[in-house]
């Protein structure tokens, strides 16, 4: 990969994930880094996952996760789809009244000016059947172009949500390539250096690992291995829910596992159709599970932590 | 409006509504104010409403101010009642015996009591009447937010009363939250965002007008209308015509606050895809609006609405992104029509192993092999279908379901299915029969359009139906998940208007067998004959001539049948059919009371050597010859007949005495009786009818 584009100063990569912290740090959000684990989108953080249901009545933060989809490898090939890719995340509960001024505002804060541009609120409501989860919102077009999902969550862990969390979420390859106006992911100014200065583009960086990783993916994942560890996580997870006092996030940890292990057996066409939606069943039990351990323990004494700002 | 009435305007501004529930809310809402206001006795004229993304709102034009007043009345005891009594009934509507009044009744004199209720005014009633509307409000799918419990299709963030020119006092309970009345409007989120004041606003059209001149045409069929047009006239320019559909319309109208169209430009190179992948690309993922030559040729060109005001360096801007957004979708379809052609539909039919269909049903890739036997065992009963050719559709007709486009674009299944058996070499009526197979989808729906094409699309459902009953997946109330009504009325409508006549039970009970089930499911065929009802019904055949036609005969042939309700309502609309009806009644009558009392039924037979009168031998030649009930009885032919006994059944009634003081010649009219009833119930089921 040789790097050929160069973006106007500021709408490089690195430099729209720099701009969102900053701004939602500036309304007021707790900045994380990502959660150190393989997950398959922003939501399964716990930050956002286990947050939206409790302790704190209120609960601001903004991260970015990559994100892990094993089927979605193209080997490097097709310029829009990636096995590894980021999300940008934020959360904000109970969802503010200026909900979508604030996104807007983000919007502006990485180059792309609603004003120059036509945005649109376009129904889609979300789903996650691995966490029990759900809720209704838009996907937001500029200019046709997808470039977030905004939802008021409903529910998580077959959980109601109260208060309701707003969360905001940017496929950042996408909406970098619209802003740099280019049509391929590998492409994309990471840096905003030039080439010749060592300036590296999205390619550089990762299209050996979409090749490698596809390969991994589709052919050479050890299912057995996979497999095994599946039953791990999902007895680990169930153990530390089962002890006298669950242990909610580590026992979340092994979930996201046994979620990610099963994306990873997916990929590899080990699963037919029929296991599918029991694999699917499985974690989000242990899913469920983990988010009443977790208000479980909210209950227990943290309570009195949620004050009104 | 004058002093006694006044004009409301209520306005409720929220996060973008769904395009597809908007007019729908529209009208929920004019209705809900309308009923309210009849349940609280206020007169009002003309309601108008209003939807856009974010406003939904009524006005009613002059709303009583109060409500009227009314007298309410008790009656009390008699005027001669004890004194006891009369005490009790003053007691307890805390009258003196002068304020009753006296009044005759049909039963004698009472007491009342009239009290007259001052109406309430409305302005008071206004409050809870908005809070319970708004609360209850019948939103397909509804959400809570903040850390209130209230729902609403998305936020909702202001209600906006307005009463006889000014704001109303009154607050809506958010459940945790108050939200309290406010007159402050709002214009197009991006080119007039500031408020707006409605507290001037004298009619609807007003209404309007103060929103238009903030860039958000509220009225929905405006903005559909101002789509449409446009539409039509950029297309004129181009030399085409518009190819999208009103839903579509309407829905790019539920998009925008303001419509402003632009055009559009496919690249050359993706012109080569087929048209109906062009169209569920541009039209049903980016709602944009297609445009076709005057020959039906999918154009270049397309149209988008965007929700800007004009403005020609951000147009360009706009434009471009659409058009980048298009590229990529479209070069991901082209990408996958060129694979998916790299193999030949045949080779896609292993993978549909890997597919359950339903659980208990097996895989897509066994309902491949089902349909093979089966619309070729169909195909039999359908002229001039190739059963060898339906059978080889049947096979193929679910292999796209796992390529590439249709993987994108699932409307597509079917479609692709036959752009890829020609590809391959199928032969064309294959290819036809494939694409054509998932029709009629809707009422609205073409039957395919060929007898091989028929033959899958009748095997497809048939299959399915035998299918999910023969596990227990039947639809229950409203829920119908597997679309298993369709399915029913699918079969039937194709039966009818293809004029196919084929025996139901074969077919029902060789698809079981192909599912490998032991017989089919009790409940399948009551539930197809119900379908068949309504449809004979919603065709117009008055649903006591639908019973009379289908009688308690086993539903089998389905064309037979239709054609039989249809002569039916035709003979009975005719004069003789409603003359003949007449006689049947009275026959009908006499039997029914005369087998009561001889408790017994009279056998259909009679002894002419018993007439007496030439009208009894009339009636009984006109009687032998009608047609003896049978399965195949040919319908026409019987009904001319039974024309025939229009008159001397009428003669019959007219100069005979049926209850004759010789029993024997009773029982001998009786039996008679009993052979025209007979006869005529071989034909139709005539005890249905209603009088």
């Amino acid at each position: 990969m040789a790097k050929t584009h160069l973006t106007t100063e500021g709408l490089d990569f690195q430099s729209i994930l720099l701009n969102l912290q900053r701004y939602w740090a500036s309304k007021g959000a707790v900045i994380l880094q990502p959660y150190d684990m393989e997950v398959g989108a922003g939501t399964f953080h716990p930050a956002t996952t286990l947050r939206a249901l409790g302790p704190d009545h209120h609960w601001r933060a903004a991260y970015v996760q990559p994100s892990r989809r094993p089927t979605d490898g193209r080997f490097g090939e097709n310029p829009n789809r990636l096995q590894h890719y980021y999300q940008f995340q934020t959360i904000f509960k109970p969802s503010p009244p200026n909900s979508q001024e604030l996104y807007l505002g983000s919007l502006k804060a990485i180059g792309l000016d609603p004003a120059a541009h036509d945005m649109r609120f376009v129904e889609d409501d979300w789903e996650s059947p691995t966490l029990g989860a759900w809720g209704l919102g838009w996907e937001v077009w500029c200019d046709g172009m997808e470039v977030s999902q905004f939802t008021y969550f409903q529910q998580v862990g077959g959980i109601e949500c109260a208060p309701v969390p707003l969360e905001l979420t940017y496929g950042l390859e996408r909406l970098a390539m619209f802003i740099q106006g280019i049509d391929n992911v590998y492409d994309l100014d990471w840096d905003g250096v030039p080439a010749d200065q060592g300036g590296k583009c999205y390619g550089d960086i990762f299209h050996r690992a979409e090749v490698e990783f596809s390969g991994w993916n589709f052919y050479h994942a050890e299912t057995d291995m996979l497999l095994t560890h599946f039953r791990d996580a999902e007895a680990e997870c169930g153990r530390l829910l089962a002890l006298e006092t669950p242990l909610a996030l580590p026992a979340y940890d092994q979930c996201m596992k046994a979620s990610h292990l099963f994306n990873l057996l997916d990929a590899r066409g080990v699963i037919s159709v029929t296991e599918r939606a029991a694999y699917i069943g499985r974690v989000r039990t242990l899913a469920k599970g983990c988010c009443e351990a977790w208000i479980g323990a909210a209950d227990d004494g943290q309570q009195g932590e949620a004050a009104d700002v | 409006m004058s002093d006694q009435s006044a004009d409301l305007l209520i306005e409720i501004i929220c996060e973008e509504i769904p395009a597809r529930m908007q007019a729908r809310a529209a009208s929920d809402l004019a209705r809900l104010f309308a009923d309210a206001f009849a349940a609280a006795n206020l007169a009002h004229d003309r309601i108008h409403s209003f939807v856009a993304p974010r406003h939904l709102a009524v006005y009613v034009d002059g709303l009583a101010v109060r409500q009227q007043d009314s007298i309410a009345e008790k009656r009390g005891p008699r005027v001669d009642a004890p004194e006891q009594a009369i005490n009790g009934f003053l007691k307890s509507t805390g009258l003196t015996r002068d304020q009753l009044v006296t009044e005759e009744t049909p039963k004698g004199t009472f007491l009342f009591a009239r009290t007259e209720m001052k109406g309430t005014a409305t302005a008071a009633l206004l409050p809870v009447m908005i809070s319970d509307i708004l609360t209850n409000f019948p939103w397909p799918k509804s959400q809570r937010w903040g850390a209130t419990s209230f729902r609403w299709v998305r936020p909702l963030h202001r209600v906006n009363v307005v009463f006889g020119g000014s704001g109303l006092e009154g607050a809506l309970d958010l459940g945790g939250a108050n939200l309290p009345f406010t007159t402050a409007s709002t214009g197009h989120y991006f080119e007039a965002p500031a408020d707006l004041d409605l507290t001037g606003v004298g009619s609807a059209d007003d209404y309007a007008a103060l929103l238009r001149g903030a860039h958000v045409i509220v009225d929905q069929s405006v903005r559909v209308d101002m789509i449409r047009k446009g539409a039509k006239d950029l297309a004129a320019r181009l030399g085409c015509e518009t190819k999208t559909g009103e839903t579509t319309i309407a829905e790019t109208a539920g998009l925008v606050e303001h419509p402003h169209l632009l055009v559009g430009t496919i690249e050359d190179r993706f012109m080569l895809l087929p048209a109906e992948v062009l169209q569920s690309s541009i039209e049903t993922h980016q709602k944009y609006i297609t445009l076709q030559g005057h020959d039906g040729s999918f154009s270049p060109h397309f149209v988008v609405v965007s929700n800007r005001l004009a403005d020609d360096a951000r147009d360009a801007v706009i434009l471009a992104g659409n058009q980048r957004v298009l590229r990529a979708r479209l070069a991901d379809a082209e990408f996958f029509w060129m694979e998916d052609k790299r193999e030949p539909l045949e080779a896609y039919l292993p993978r549909l192993a890997d597919i359950a269909f339903y659980e208990g049903l097996g895989t897509v890739h066994d309902k491949a092999q089902r349909l093979e036997k089966l619309a070729a065992d169909i195909a039999a009963s359908i002229p001039g279908a190739d059963a060898a050719c339906a059978a080889r559709a049947g096979l193929l007709a679910k292999a796209d379901l796992v390529t590439g486009v249709v993987g994108e674009f699932p409307e597509l299944q079917g479609i692709m299915g036959g752009f890829y058996a020609a590809a391959a070499d199928e032969d064309t009526a294959t290819a036809v029969a494939i694409t054509a197979h998932y029709r009629p989808q809707g009422p609205d729906d073409n039957l395919p359009d060929s007898a091989e094409g028929l033959a899958v699309a009748l095997a497809d459902k048939i299959d399915t139906l035998v299918g999910f009953f023969g596990v227990g997946a039947r639809p229950t109330g409203s829920k119908d998940p597997f679309a298993l009504r369709r399915a029913a009325l699918g079969v039937i409508r194709i039966l009818i208007e293809a004029n196919i006549s084929l025996s139901l039970h074969d077919t029902l009970r060789k698809a079981a067998g192909y599912h490998g089930f032991a017989a089919i499911d009790d409940e399948l065929l009551p539930f197809i004959r119900e379908r068949f009802r309504v449809s004979l019904r919603d065709t117009g055949i008055a649903h006591d001539v639908v019973a009379a036609a289908l009688g308690d005969s086993e539903l089998d042939n389905i064309c037979l049948l239709a054609d039989r309700a249809a002569a039916l309502g035709t003979f009975l609309g005719s004069e003789n059919g409603a003359g003949l009806m007449t006689g049947w009644r009275r026959a009908a009558s006499i039997l029914k009371s005369e087998e009561s009392k001889d408790k017994q039924a009279f056998a259909p037979k009679t002894d002419p050597s018993l007439f007496v009168n030439t009208a009894e031998t009339d009636l009984h030649s006109a009687v032998e010859a009608l047609p003896v009930a049978s399965s195949d009885i040919d319908l026409d032919a019987a009904l001319t007949s039974l024309g025939g006994l229009r008159t001397p059944i009428d003669r019959f009634f007219e100069e005979v005495v049926v209850n004759d003081d010789n029993p024997k010649v009773r029982d001998n009219r009786l039996g008679l009786l009993a052979m025209v009833r007979e006869r005529m119930l071989g034909v139709a089921d005539f005890s249905k009818l209603e009088g």
